[in-house]
């Protein structure tokens, strides 16, 4: 057998999927107020918490090499810290 | 014959683009064919079309390699899948951008690009980023393979399903994007 | 120039229409890629009040090949459609519908079978029921495909003999082109309504029993009985082949082939495309020859061949056409896997001894790959090396 026909986990990795979008999430993180709402809604799980200079408690990091622009992190945000924006391509 | 590719993603209308394609050169009086790229069709994966446009009965049925036209209704494929390939340097490419045409990563003669900042017309006109109709528009216009009045009738036939409502919408978006295209 | 009763639709939509048309009393189909929008157009007629069949939806495709068994056996005018696993599913039914004699017609939008998983187009689908006592047809285009139904339901109620329209999944199906569907008066000029024979249904007035146990003495009987008639219908194929193409006068299907109909190079078993004297011929089925022809123009000395009947199997139509050239390419979008194309063994074993032409098998264009002209190029110089094996052509 030449070929091998099993995928291995964590080949989806290879996929971005950020080209998919048309609207892009972005964060103000003055007003974000480090709930982890974000990083937890997101379907696709690009969202982190993270420790963020300047800022104290952890902030939202998005990975836009993934991010598909979904939107649901800027409707569950409690303090409305996250607006989408047509993202020029 | 002329050989027309359409590429995009999933959810953005591109079989249907090759399809209205081919209703609007039948209703000009000419012949021509439309099939998908039968891809798994989930939002957001590359997708290609073909529609050929000829005089008399097209018998091939292989897919389009070496267009005369492409249509690139993303941009952020332009990286991704070899939108070129098999042009020639008389292939005219019609893309959706709303960059400038030598910011593009596509290798083909300047004068043979034409860009369209569709999404923002179809965002405008019909609310959502598809842009199958609009972008068609400014084909009818850089090409002239399909008149803009047939171009409008497929979009009455191949929609009219959806409602006056929709069909309206897209014919706006049509003719906005006939307007501001130029000729070739 | 597009005549004023053409129209351009998508295939699917293009038989749907040509299946209302002919107005079968009971439909019955469950959903599989890429056959689903003939069904689902299907459907949506009877949900719009535009159609006048029953519409009963099924579990599985075991379960709609026996519905519509159930219906043809009680004298029922029936249509159902499939594709690759639902094929495979039908599969007993489909034995047992060739068996109880039910002039059934079932459309297959040809598509690859798993493993590995494939919602693409090649023919092995088709070719695992071939020895089910099906009449199978194969259509290259929109109006072929359109023709061959009507011409099915023809034969299969004059035979008592069930069709299977073959039509490649998504070339087809799912591609847009011109075609003339014939209108319901057109088609009942051809085709009457369906009154089956007293005696050969379920109707309590004059009880019988379809599909009866039959013992050693005489299970082998009715099953030479079922190959005669096969064999026979071929006489009768093509001659509803003429009968229709002067009744209904849609587009010929055979649009761009020069040659006379009715002849030995166009009938309803097989079509010839190519010069007089050829010196390589390519055997094909489906779709693909509309691409070989446009190899054949810009070829010298190179003929397509189309089988629009592959089974019964027009061995007498073939020869014909066959004894002319010095090298026969047959080439299948199916393998019989361990052996070489279904259509080449066929065609291997039917010509032996008659003709001295060298026949190779290649394989084209398994689960969707494209098939393109500089492969068929590729045959046309291959072919003359022929070591009588198997030979993929992948690009």
């Amino acid at each position: 057998m030449k070929i091998n026909i099993t995928a291995k986990p964590g080949s989806t990795r290879n996929n971005k999927t950020g080209g998919w979008r048309t609207f892009k999430p972005k964060t103000d993180l003055d007003k974000c107020i480090s709930c982890g709402t974000c990083a937890k809604v997101c379907p696709e799980g690009c969202i982190e918490m993270k420790k963020i200079a300047k800022y104290e408690q952890l902030k939202p990091k998005t990975d836009y090499n993934y991010c598909k622009g979904c939107g649901v992190c800027a409707a569950e945000c409690p303090v409305k810290a996250i607006v989408m924006e047509l993202d020029k391509k | 014959m002329y050989q027309i590719r359409v590429h995009g993603r999933g959810g953005q209308g591109v079989v249907t683009a090759a399809e209205l394609i081919a209703i609007a050169a039948f209703y000009d009086g000419k012949v021509s064919q439309a099939f998908p790229f039968f891809g798994v069709e989930r939002t957001g994966a590359p997708i290609e079309s073909y529609a050929r446009i000829d005089d008399k009965f097209i018998r091939t049925r292989e897919q389009v390699h070496a267009p005369d036209i492409l249509i690139v209704q993303d941009s952020t494929l332009l990286g991704v899948t070899d939108v070129a390939r098999g042009t020639s340097k008389k292939t005219i490419a019609i893309v959706n951008s709303a960059k400038e045409k030598d910011k593009l990563n596509i290798d083909l003669p300047k004068e043979n690009i034409f860009v369209i900042d569709a999404t923002k017309i179809a965002l405008d006109k019909i609310g959502k980023n598809i842009v199958n109709t609009t972008i068609l528009g400014a084909f009818a216009r850089a090409t002239g393979l399909v008149s803009l009045n047939s171009l409008k009738l497929a979009i009455k036939e191949k929609f009219k399903e959806k409602g006056d409502k929709i069909i309206n919408k897209n014919i706006e978006a049509v003719e906005v994007a006939y307007k501001s295209s130029a000729e070739l | 120039m597009n005549n004023k009763n053409q129209q351009i639709l998508e295939g699917s939509r293009a038989i749907a229409l040509t299946i209302n048309n002919i107005g079968p009393a009971v439909i019955s189909a469950y959903p599989i890629t890429p056959q689903t929008h003939i069904v689902e157009d299907l459907a949506k007629f009877k949900a719009d009040g535009d159609a006048d069949y029953e519409y009963a939806r099924a579990e599985s495709e075991f379960a709609a090949a026996s519905i519509v068994e159930g219906a043809s056996a009680a004298g029922a005018r029936v249509y159902t459609a499939t594709s690759s696993q639902g094929l495979l599913l039908m599969a007993e039914v489909l034995f047992n519908i060739a068996g109880m004699r039910l002039p059934i017609v079932v459309t297959c939008a040809n598509r690859g079978v798993s493993a590995p998983i494939t919602i693409w187009n090649d023919q092995q689908d088709a070719m695992t029921i071939r020895d089910a006592g099906w009449i199978q047809m194969f259509a290259e285009n929109h109006q072929e495909a359109v023709d061959q139904h009507i011409m099915a339901y023809k034969i299969a109620e004059q035979t008592n003999l069930p069709v299977m329209v073959n039509i490649d999944g998504f070339v087809l199906t799912h591609s847009y082109e011109p075609v003339i569907i014939p209108t319901r008066a057109q088609i009942k000029k051809y085709l009457p309504d369906y009154k089956p024979k007293k005696g050969q249904y379920l109707d309590p007035a004059n009880p019988v029993t379809l599909g009866a146990f039959a013992r050693p003495q005489h299970y082998m009987e009715i099953r030479q009985d079922l190959h005669n008639d096969l064999m026979s219908s071929l006489n009768l194929i093509n001659k509803e082949y003429i009968k229709y193409r002067k009744t209904i006068k849609t587009m010929k299907s055979d649009i761009g082939c020069p040659m006379s109909d009715f002849g030995a190079e166009n009938n309803g078993l097989v079509e010839y495309y190519g010069p007089k004297k050829p010196k390589i011929i390519l055997v094909a089925m489906g779709s693909v020859i509309g691409t070989i022809k446009e190899v054949a123009d810009k070829t010298k000395g190179v003929g397509a061949l189309k089988i629009k009947t592959y089974r019964p199997f027009p061995e007498d139509a073939i020869f014909n056409i066959l004894k002319k050239a010095k090298y026969v390419a047959v080439l299948d979008k199916s393998i019989s896997l361990g052996h070489i194309g279904p259509l080449a063994s066929d065609i291997k074993s039917a010509m032996q001894g008659k003709i001295k032409a060298k026949i190779q098998s290649f394989i084209v264009g398994l689960g969707g790959r494209d098939i393109t002209k500089e492969m068929i190029g590729g045959i046309v110089r291959e072919v003359k090396k022929g070591d009588g094996g198997v030979k993929f052509i992948g690009k």
